[in-house]
């Protein structure tokens, strides 16, 4: 970028002709145009470098916002809703005065790219979202999918992605409570490394973006601004791997967990003193977009002196200034007559605060740089109305040859010996198989209010020491079932974390998601897109559990390959008093185990198929939303009035699955009988939908059917918990020590 | 009367609010002391708590034992102030000389989060009265430096003075050296150990187990009494 002579706004109007970089940046050549009508003029470097990363995929949703818009517009109603979409994140009432902010995030690209910086930031970006909505954040999850377990390269990129998600959120002080691990080759060249955050606030608290007040002082504080993660929203996040392209290394952030921590800390501090008009996290697109949002969201003047960003390198051209993505930054509006206490507090933390601008009349973002204006521009314009497109989306013609690759008529086990054999290599497959190897180098008890973390359902946080009350948060998606139906498949990863959360008592409340597909301009993956979109809004709908904010990741895709298309859905929910959660494991030896919900014929997109028969094709498990909704309101009541000592949602790798891990983590063994109506394969490796297991007492057994019956809801009596093996009468018996040495070897052995 | 333990806290301190949290479910008051302070508000024992005092980018513990809060802890451990040091707390009591050996990172070189089993080996400490010599006890362990080395000169002298407090169980989490998981000093008023008790004092929270409660109650008696 050119650094003389200075391209001020004057400048820029005076020479029409110069030919700006705008491709290079990632504009196309239309919204290069665009920019041009808007100004009336060529724009000068610096606005030309907001634009670009602002109206970049990452930043603006110009692909997917036609699609998401139907969150806003199939929304049910919800009282539990105080911030909906648009705001850094979304804001849940939980009751008691008590409100709670959760968004879940993509930082796949700079993860594959430098696998532990990419994977630290992203939990550092999605920490400062909560921070910036008022809140402490609370707990982390991550959900995780990584190309083929055994591939050399998933051996570079996991361990530095676990790596770096424990260095940065263990360093953070936030228990890491939940999350996933796949492993699918179709995310060799992209995996995908999710994050999600939970943040706890009373209602009085909540911030939102925006500066309001004119002569309200802007006050940037945090880390010096580098010249790290250039380009990063615009380059990285929004453009497919290429091998021919120069390495990306430069555009990742580097990570520095310390900062992050003094900056929660000190923001804390001046919320509490009620010191902040308005606040913004700087993340993608650095100061740009922070100082865009903030005004536009605001009056929408503001006046920025760039001169008085500290910075680390004193090189920085204004350009690269305003888009470094150099983390641990936070941006705040402030009183005049509280500007001194704010810088105050900045300094007790040993945190470098600076006021860089002020809050103007008018609806101008004016930045200077030497006295001189380099940027003059609506900041609307730049924030909220970039280019959105329609881009031209189709069912591709191989998904009718996929869906009727019937995965019910593959092969099935004959003999009890099949069985067990089918089911030790499941349990032991690298997706079914214990990630404690992983989830050891999170830290899970910082806090001192994890109820439960992961391998649990769903994660859980004690809210109030007092009235116990707790919040829990599933993640779940799959691709595979996505991939065979991609509105079924949102649909069944809302199901599943839905489910997930009621199988542990808490009621959820409400759902955040990241979207991670391929390239948008590819009519395939973006019909995939569409019918996901379309799925998940849906289901949301009828489950009454609004969106509240998420992302979208597009570009997973290398060269013509596409990742699966795969929708990861949070949802949070509500416990009114921790003491009642259920837990996974079998906590008893007699207890009665129960099946609960309808078991069919399901095989497409399984764990079975794959695992066995290395196979994707056929249907996945249909959804029945209002079945969901029954079997969570039985898990719930089960778990208040204490008739269950625990529960799993039956999910991938079916009843077997579930019964082996539950058993694992209690140490109890389980004797099961085939129901009368199944066979044993269809009954230990279905994967129906809406169905979960539980262990009761035998006491509670008459009030526990009774309820079941009462509402409707099938419970069939499956067997018992007891001894020190998994046995399915008349089939096969399996030690849990041999159970427990498939289940747990795995991972280590491919990554340690 | 109850007692008044403090609990530093450092920029980048993790588990100040659960240790005071411990204190507090004990029974006694905790009194907040941060690391700027030049002196220790009276209080009647300290808990040096968890973290990553100053991010720990160098050595864990050897930029937080030159904090200005420090300077009257190490006098006032030295006359018989009782201090306990929690993972973070304990590699900054060795920086400090306050108890000898140093810690190394983890051999197999990962952050670990664990239930760990411990057994008390020293009932006799101001911090661990309130168990049996020889109890079995189970307390989460979360560190990326916690293996624990020393001379083989001073590990012999701690083992023949009975100051090992504390030692692994069933699996050495990090390779610490004799499989040592806390030790004291001679007077026994200042111990550190890697695990954390304070993260099991409730029985619904975290591994469910309240079995690092002692610790507080033990320390709350010896006040009191005192």
């Amino acid at each position: 970028m050119s650094r003389t002579p200075l391209d001020t706004v004057e400048h820029a109007a005076a020479t029409p002709d110069v030919e700006l970089p705008w491709a290079e940046l990632g504009l196309k050549k239309d919204e290069y145009e665009r920019v041009v009508e808007i100004l009336g003029r060529r724009p000068t470097g610096a606005e030309l470098a907001m634009y670009s990363v602002m109206w970049s995929e990452h930043c603006s949703y110009k692909s997917s916002k036609v699609h998401l818009r139907q969150f806003g517009e199939k929304a049910p109603q919800s009282d539990a809703l105080l911030v909906g979409i648009g705001e850094n994140a979304g804001v849940v009432d939980v009751g008691q005065g008590y409100a709670v902010t959760f968004k879940v995030e993509s930082h796949n690209h700079p993860s594959y790219v430098e696998p532990y910086q990419g994977a630290a930031t992203g939990v550092g970006g999605i920490v400062r979202d909560i921070i910036a909505m008022g809140a402490r954040p609370v707990a982390v999850v991550d959900p995780l999918r990584f190309g083929a377990a055994d591939h050399p390269d998933t051996k570079r990129v996991l361990p530095g992605v676990v790596a770096g998600i424990g260095g940065y959120g263990n360093c953070l002080g936030l228990p890491n409570i939940g999350g996933e691990v796949v492993f699918d080759a179709c995310y060799q060249g992209n995996p995908l490394v999710n994050a999600g955050a939970i943040g706890v606030m009373r209602h009085e608290d909540i911030h939102l973006a925006k500066a309001s007040g004119a002569g309200n002082k802007v006050i940037l504080y945090g880390a010096r601004t580098g010249g790290d993660g250039i380009g990063g929203a615009s380059i990285l996040a929004s453009e497919t791997f290429d091998d021919a392209k120069p390495s990306k290394r430069p555009a990742v952030q580097v990570g520095d967990p310390f900062q992050e921590k003094l900056l929660i800390e000190c923001t804390l501090e001046a919320f509490q003193e009620k010191l902040v008009v308005g606040i913004q996290d700087l993340g993608a697109a650095g100061l740009s977009c922070a100082t865009s949002e903030l005004a536009s969201n605001g009056s929408g003047g503001m006046r920025v002196t760039l001169d008085d960003v500290p910075l680390r390198d004193s090189t920085l051209s204004p350009e690269e200034i305003l888009m470094s993505e150099s983390q641990e930054r936070m941006c705040a509006v402030v009183e005049p007559d509280k500007v001194d206490r704010f810088l105050e507090i900045c300094e007790k933390w040993d945190v470098i605060a600076t006021v860089i601008g002020e809050v103007t009349d008018g609806d101008r973002l004016e930045i200077f740089w030497h006295g001189e204006k380099i940027v003059d521009v609506n900041p609307r314009t730049v924030a909220h109305e970039g280019p959105v497109y329609e881009r031209p989306y189709a069912r591709p013609e191989w998904q009718d040859a996929l869906q009727a690759d019937d995965a019910n008529k593959l092969p099935r086990p004959e003999t009890g010996e099949e069985l067990k054999a089918q089911v030790l290599k499941l349990v032991g497959s690298p997706n079914q198989a214990s990630k404690k190897w992983i989830t050891s180098q999170y830290d899970h008890f910082v806090q001192g209010n994890t109820v439960l973390a992961q391998p649990e359902d769903s994660g859980m946080i004690r809210v109030d020491e007092e009235t116990g009350l707790g919040v829990a948060i599933a993640t779940d998606g799959n691709g595979r079932y996505a991939k065979l139906d991609p509105y079924t498949g949102a649909q069944l990863a809302l199901a599943e974390a839905y489910r997930n959360v009621a199988t542990t008592g808490a009621k959820p409340l409400a759902v955040s998601d990241c979207l991670n597909f391929g390239s948008p301009e590819d009519p395939a993956v973006m019909w995939q897109f569409a019918e996901a979109v379309r799925g998940l809004a849906d289901g949301c709908r009828q489950l009454g559990t609004p969106v509240t904010g998420g992302n979208v990741s597009l570009y997973n895709q290398t060269g013509e390959a596409a990742i699966h298309p795969t929708p990861v859905v949070a949802v949070l929910g509500v416990i009114d008093d921790v003491a009642r959660r259920t837990p996974v494991a079998f906590q008893e030896e007699g207890q009665l185990i129960y099946l609960l919900g309808d078991t069919r014929e399901e095989f497409g997109g399984s764990a079975w198929s794959q695992v066995i028969h290395d196979h994707l094709g056929g249907l996945p498990p249909q959804v029945d939303l209002e079945r969901e909704r029954l079997l969570a309101e039985i898990l719930i009541s089960a778990s208040r009035d204490g008739m269950i000592d625990s529960a799993h949602d039956l999910s991938d790798g079916g009843l077997v699955q579930a019964v082996v891990e539950s058993a694992l983590l209690g140490g109890k063994g389980a004797r099961l009988v085939v129901p009368d109506g199944l066979d044993a394969f269809t009954f230990l490796f279905s994967e129906s939908a809406g169905r979960a297991i539980v262990a009761v007492p035998r006491s509670e057994e008459v009030r526990f059917n009774d309820m079941c019956g009462a509402r409707g809801l099938p419970a069939t009596r499956i067997g018992v918990v007891d001894g020190d093996a998994v046995e399915v009468q008349g089939e096969f018996t399996l030690p849990l020590a041999e159970l427990r040495e498939a289940h747990e070897n795995t991972i280590p052995a491919l990554l340690a | 009367m109850t007692a008044r333990i403090g609990v530093v806290t450092f920029p980048g301190s993790l588990d100040d609010r659960d240790t005071q949290r411990a204190i507090r479910i004990a029974g006694a008051e905790p009194v907040a002391l941060w690391h700027k302070d030049k002196d220790l508000k009276q209080v009647d024992a300290v808990v040096l708590c968890g973290g990553f005092s100053y991010g720990d980018y160098l050595r864990a513990g050897a930029i937080a034992r030159f904090s200005p809060v420090m300077e009257p802890l190490v006098e006032q451990a030295k006359a018989g102030l009782p201090v306990l040091g929690i993972c973070n707390g304990f590699q900054i009591l060795t920086e400090a000389h306050l108890l000898p050996g140093a810690m190394l990172g983890n051999d197999h070189l990962h952050f670990i989060c664990r239930d760990q089993k411990l057994r008390v080996e020293n009932a006799e400490t101001s911090w661990t009265a309130d168990y049996r010599a020889g109890q079995e006890i189970h307390i989460p362990l979360k560190n990326m430096d916690g293996r624990y080395v020393a001379d083989e000169y001073t590990l012999d002298k701690l083992e023949a003075e009975g100051r090992v407090a504390f030692r692994y169980m069933d699996f050495n989490p990090n390779g610490s050296l004799r499989d040592i998981a806390g030790i004291t000093n001679e007077a026994g008023n200042v111990v550190g150990l890697m695990p954390h008790p304070e993260h099991a004092v409730e029985p619904l929270i975290g591994t469910g187990r309240t079995d690092g409660l002692p610790f507080f109650t033990s320390i709350l008696k010896k006040l009191v009494n005192a």
